[in-house]
């Protein structure tokens, strides 16, 4: 169960909590119904999309709110890929590694960030700047080998635009 | 020249997908109000029955009969879910008719509704595809305010709600059982069947699980009859079948042929052939797990029968040309890396099967193996097959069965000759300089990363092999052709 020095660890913003349990009191979920559960993987997708991740002590408070376990919600989270808990950077890059983005060259684009970023797939720089995942196709096969930023995409990307992305990102920034 | 025959595709591209009107102008809604005002639900299951309409998901179930059946299960609550969670890579059909067609699959979930006595439908989608989960919610409001959904559809007392479920990522949830789970709000995993959903699906109650492109063909069958849908594939798989050609062919992009075209006229003819002029290798379809087809299968007719005959199979549509650059034996441990990746890891063979079979395929590529590898793979392979729980599970070890099978000399040339024909697998090749055409340009040494090429201005250059890394900016940046590998 919760204890309080879990929740105090990690900082989450009273307004982005306020703005989920405005969403979730939007839903009218029955609390005391089996079908409860039917909400969880849209409540975690924005929670997500609100705090980046979702950390332990917004599970607890997730798992409170819905009346189910912890237990099962990590569990729910886990077994998603879409799902972190762990944060990811400012700019997630991912290289997509469906099979036309892989037969035209995805693996090389991977490599070629992470050699860039000296990081592996699946890790955020210390800056906490960028991310790399490798993803599983986007459907966007047309424009093989994609790389996505965030939510913008590169279509038919080669190892010597790496260096462009990565300056279109240090570009984002500068303009934010 | 074969012609493209499009039926699921039919308005994509044509109307504007935000507009309802613009559907109802191309004979949109025209079939529901058919259905709930002229037709008994049992008249349109009998006429989707004799249209032979088969599961565009990959199963190739008849729809009509998935009909019948959940129609027939007693309950006071039903489901009609449409299966949106496109995750087999290589594959966009799905979402291009999301995105360019919404209301024709809502529409044909609300005449299935109708058929099997339910009032609630669900589209289970996959939250990789935004601009799909947008346009559906502008569809899903216009229906709304038209009267299309909700209480009383034109007048009758039939009722009806769609609403939106999001997956997060996971393959296996295309599976409907896995689906069902996950729309429950609970890990994906996949139970056994029976009992099947049409009996006890979603929260234990008889549920509809049909894929986007079978609900996209209900409308035309129910406005021009089974007959008219029957005109077009073959006797056993009527109809029209898109594509999602991909990899190394000159035009990539959604195919929408009849079923029965050759796999032929699909690559050459709408796909325009091989790009660079390279050589055909193979075809790959049905995803993780389907098999590749070589060029002597090239003039089989397309059908969900033909293609399980030669060891790949129909699938959702994906369809990946591959060529004489790419390593069968990769291709295979790229696959089997993605069911392994996607495994829930429940059942033994699938978690545990699944890491040997990469481990030798690993070996393989890196020159480990050993005379028996080939054996000790055909045996787990098998085993897999017959001992996982779900589809997922039992059709991984496919890619390696088929590359196995058609491409056995590649697998032999790997573990006996250590030798890789398409310069893929890193540990079994070199690059190297040839002598003859090297003219000392400097350009290879400039883009080496790890400076291992030595030589003076116009003079031939040498890689040092103990440095080397394989990483082939070498060949990719020699303007001469001088660089090679072996």
């Amino acid at each position: 169960m919760a204890t309080e020095t879990d929740t105090r660890e990690i900082h989450i913003p009273a307004n982005l909590l306020d703005e989920l349990d405005r969403y979730i009191g939007d839903l009218k979920i029955d609390l005391n119904s089996e079908r409860r559960k039917g909400y969880l993987i849209q409540i975690l997708h924005k929670a997500q999309s609100l705090f980046g991740f979702l950390p332990e002590p917004l599970q607890i408070i997730i798992s409170q709110k819905l009346n189910i376990s912890h237990a099962e919600i990590s569990g729910v989270i886990s077994f998603y890929n879409y799902f972190t808990a762990t944060p990811k950077g400012r700019y997630r890059i991912s290289v997509c590694m469906g099979t036309a983005c892989f037969v035209k060259g995805g693996e090389k684009l991977l490599e070629e960030f992470e050699k860039f970023l000296e990081i592996k797939a699946g890790e955020v720089t210390p800056d906490g700047k960028y991310s790399i995942d490798a993803l599983r196709c986007i459907g966007a096969c047309g424009l093989a080998p994609v790389v996505m930023i965030n939510d913008k995409i590169y279509g038919n990307v080669t190892v010597k635009q790496v260096g462009d992305i990565i300056e279109d990102c240090l570009l984002m920034e500068a303009e934010a | 020249m074969i012609e493209q025959v499009r039926i699921v595709l039919r308005n994509s591209g044509l109307i504007n997908p935000e507009d309802i009107d613009d559907y109802i102008s191309v004979r949109g809604y025209e079939a529901l109000v058919k259905c709930l005002t002229e037709s008994s639900p049992e008249d349109i299951i009998q006429t989707v029955k004799a249209s032979g309409l088969r599961g565009r998901g990959g199963g190739g179930f008849p729809t009509g009969i998935k009909w019948e059946v959940t129609a027939a299960s007693e309950s006071d609550e039903k489901f009609v879910i449409c299966n949106a969670d496109e995750g087999d890579p290589g594959a966009f059909m799905d979402r291009a008719v999301l995105e360019g067609d919404p209301h024709s699959v809502m529409e044909a979930m609300t005449i299935a509704g109708y058929c099997i006595g339910s009032s609630k439908g669900i589209i289970y989608i996959r939250a990789e595809y935004p601009l799909a989960i947008e346009r559906l919610n502008t569809a899903i409001a216009q229906s709304y305010e038209y009267g299309f959904l909700g209480e009383n559809i034109f007048g009758t007392d039939f009722s009806f709600d769609i609403e939106l479920k999001f997956g997060a990522g996971a393959f296996v949830c295309g599976e409907e059982t896995s689906l069902i789970k996950s729309v429950e709000g609970k890990r994906g995993e996949p139970v056994v069947k029976p009992p099947y959903p049409a009996e006890s699906g979603l929260w234990g109650k008889p549920t509809l699980v049909n894929n986007v492109e079978t609900y996209a063909n209900i409308s035309p069958i129910i406005l021009n009859g089974a007959q008219w849908f029957r005109s077009f594939g073959d006797e056993k798989s009527p109809g029209t079948k898109v594509f999602a050609l991909a990899g190394k062919v000159n035009k990539v992009g959604l195919v929408e042929v009849p079923m029965g075209t050759t796999l032929r006229q699909v690559i050459f003819e709408v796909g325009g052939g091989i790009k660079n002029g390279k050589e055909f290798k193979a075809v790959q379809t049905g995803g993780p797990s389907g098999g590749c087809i070589t060029s002597e299968n090239l003039d089989t007719p397309i059908t969900y029968d033909n293609l399980k005959a030669i060891d790949s199979m129909m699938g959702s549509g994906g369809m990946i040309v591959l060529d004489e650059d790419d390593c069968m034996v990769n291709v295979a441990k790229f696959y089997l890396e993605f069911s392994l990746d996607e495994s829930c890891g429940k059942c033994t063979p699938c978690r545990i099967g699944n890491t040997r079979l990469w481990e030798m395929l690993d070996d393989i590529t890196k020159g480990r193996a050993d005379d028996n590898t080939m054996e000790k793979l055909e045996v787990l392979c098998n085993t897999i097959k017959k001992s996982a729980l779900c589809g997922l599970g039992q059709a991984s070890p496919n890619p390696v069965l088929s590359t196995m099978k058609y491409f056995r000399d590649e697998y032999l040339e790997h573990i006996n000759d250590k030798k890789c024909r398409a310069g893929v697998c890193k540990a079994l090749i070199d690059y190297a300089i040839n002598p003859d055409k090297c003219i000392g340009c400097t350009l290879c040494a400039r883009n080496c990363p790890v400076m291992c090429i030595h030589g003076e201005p116009k003079k031939t250059h040498v890689i040092d092999q103990d440095k080397c890394i394989k990483c082939g900016s070498c060949l990719s940046s020699c303007k001469f052709g001088a660089v090679y590998y072996s």
